[in-house]
């Protein structure tokens, strides 16, 4: 692995070598490095036309991690990757994956990820995943991330999801269909810039009783960027819903919010937020009351805001 | 030492006309506590806010020890050695109360450096340290914490926009606490804005302001006795109703 690839990988793992526990390491299209563990199997898709890996969690497995990060250095590489995870009733795990694209070259890189998630009987997960793009060529940097989400009965699952720098289109989707007194929150965050496009598209079937779902995200638009921000929640039984759309829009940076809610139950409780604008004038003055100019209050305010 | 020389400041109404906010103010702070007073409109705040650079004044000079400041940007003014507490404090989505006072303190500190400034304003550090500066915090906590960052910094000057403003009785007497002790230790130049008969009473000089001009300066012995019962002097029991 050489240094722009160590780089990718503490970017998008804070990984800094081989991590414990399991791992699968992909690298321009092939797996590097992988481990297993009693409890935690990655095994390689072998259907036809499918390139990816199946995470495999035995019920009960506590106090484990996965890192599942992806790097990309080579220009103009396209790959569609589907990964699946299976975690077995019981088990509570974190599970880091990431993507990261250094493109050198003109010709555009792509990786679009399709994560399944298979959450079992009361398995609580966290679930964390960091995209990332650099590179001085004038090809761009393609994600599109895929998450589909199936939490059974009892079952929780915490997803942290970021994309700070050098991306410059993305289409996240995800896609969530929970049981009873299942727990779902995502918490996403965004930057944009230059003529970047993001779209997030969330979209959650709340079947169980009493399950519960929450939608956070923050976001910050500068230069000529533009994001999309789709929420869904459908709360067909006795169950709460929340969505929160935050977007700091700066220079000429533009944000479309659309939060929707369905209630198909009398009893399901649901709820949205969007909240579009530019650094208040009155935080900027503050902190320069405080010595910081306004480039350095900007940045602080920007920093905590996606904190 | 702070001089204001012939400091007018006008502002453009709703209805396009001129209004004078502040008209030939010149005054001079030296080290101690001096708390500015007068009716609500008498142009107290604004003259805060133009010792702080937050606005311009239309004509007149700042002098701080000497140094003609009145062209300096909030941020130099800062640098320089004046440190402004806001009377609304401001909110941040993300900021804690640790990292807002490091800024304040202009570096990085320690857990039990942020302790020593929250205890000092009478906020249990370790419920407060982590916390964001949102809409969660009461606004006496607000306050408290705007008072914090300006003790954070230390400055040759502080200036406090009314601190009494929008707080509840209980915040309020340890707020006053909190001044007085300031009063006490006090090595630089404070100038408060403040109605409060309590604050009014720990004052070395008061200057009231009035329709935009000063009306009276003197020692506390020479002006409380001439406010006591007017706007410029509330009591507790008038400031809380």
């Amino acid at each position: 692995m050489d240094e722009i690839e160590k780089k990718l990988l503490s970017e998008v793992a804070d990984l800094h070598g081989v991590p414990e526990g399991a791992y699968n390491i992909r690298e321009n299209g092939k797996s590097v490095g992988r481990a297993s563990t009693e409890n935690i199997q990655i095994v390689t898709k072998t259907e036809e036309g499918k390139s990816g890996i199946d995470i495999i969690i035995k019920p009960g497995t506590k106090n484990e991690s996965v890192h599942i990060p992806v790097i990309l250095s080579k220009t103009g590489l396209k790959e569609t990757v589907y990964n699946d995870f299976y975690i077995g009733e019981g088990a509570d795990v974190v599970i880091i994956a990431g993507c990261g694209i250094h493109n050198c070259g003109v010709q555009t890189s792509e990786h679009s990820g399709v994560h399944t998630f298979y959450v079992g009987k009361n398995a609580k997960i966290r679930y964390v995943e960091k995209h990332y793009g650099e590179g001085d060529g004038n090809g761009e940097n393609v994600m599109n991330p895929t998450t589909v989400i199936h939490i059974e009965d009892g079952g929780s699952m915490e997803m942290e999801t970021t994309q700070i720098k050098g991306i410059d289109s993305t289409a996240r989707v995800t896609r969530a269909t929970m049981g009873a007194g299942a727990s779902l929150v995502i918490k996403e965050k965004i930057y944009t810039h230059g003529k970047q496009l993001a779209k997030t598209d969330f979209s959650v079937d709340v079947n169980g009783e009493d399950s519960s779902v929450n939608l956070i995200s923050r976001s910050v638009a500068a230069e000529n960027s533009h994001q999309e921000f789709v929420a869904n929640i459908n709360g067909n039984t006795r169950c709460h819903g929340h969505s929160e759309c935050d977007a700091l829009i700066m220079d000429h940076g533009t944000v479309t919010a659309l939060p929707a809610l369905t209630a198909n139950s009398i009893d399901a409780e649901l709820v949205h937020e969007a909240a579009i604008g530019k650094i208040a004038g009155e935080q900027l003055v503050k902190l320069m009351t405080l010595g910081l100019t306004e480039k350095q209050a900007e940045e602080q305010i920007i920093k905590g805001f996606l904190s | 030492m702070l001089e204001l020389q012939n400091i007018c400041f006008s502002a453009m109404t709703e209805e396009n006309t001129e209004k004078e906010i502040l008209n030939d103010v010149s005054l001079k702070f030296d080290k101690g506590f001096s708390v500015i007073t007068g009716p609500n409109g008498g142009g107290k705040s604004t003259l805060a806010k133009v010792i702080a650079g937050i606005y311009r004044p239309t004509s007149g000079k700042i002098l701080l020890d000497g140094e003609d400041i009145t062209d300096l940007s909030i941020t130099e003014r800062a640098q320089k050695g004046i440190s402004f507490a806001f009377q609304q404090p401001v909110r941040f989505k993300g900021i804690t109360v640790k990292d807002i006072i490091s800024i304040a303190a202009g570096k990085t500190l320690s857990v039990s450096q942020v302790c020593t400034y929250l205890a000092e304003v009478g906020l249990c550090a370790r419920d407060y340290i982590n916390r964001e500066i949102n809409a969660s915090l009461s606004g006496g906590e607000l306050k408290r914490i705007e008072i914090a960052t300006v003790l954070a910094r230390s400055t040759k000057l502080s200036l406090f926009d009314e601190p009494e403003a929008g707080i509840d009785l209980w915040s309020f007497n340890s707020l006053i606490k909190v001044f007085e002790k300031m009063r006490e230790t006090i090595r630089g130049n404070i100038i408060i804005i403040s109605h409060q008969e309590r604050i009014l009473n720990i004052a070395d000089r008061i200057v009231v302001l009035s329709a935009g001009k000063v009306d009276r300066e003197g020692t506390k012995e020479e002006i409380l006795p001439s406010i006591v019962g007017t706007s410029a002097c509330k009591t507790l029991q008038a400031h809380m109703n």
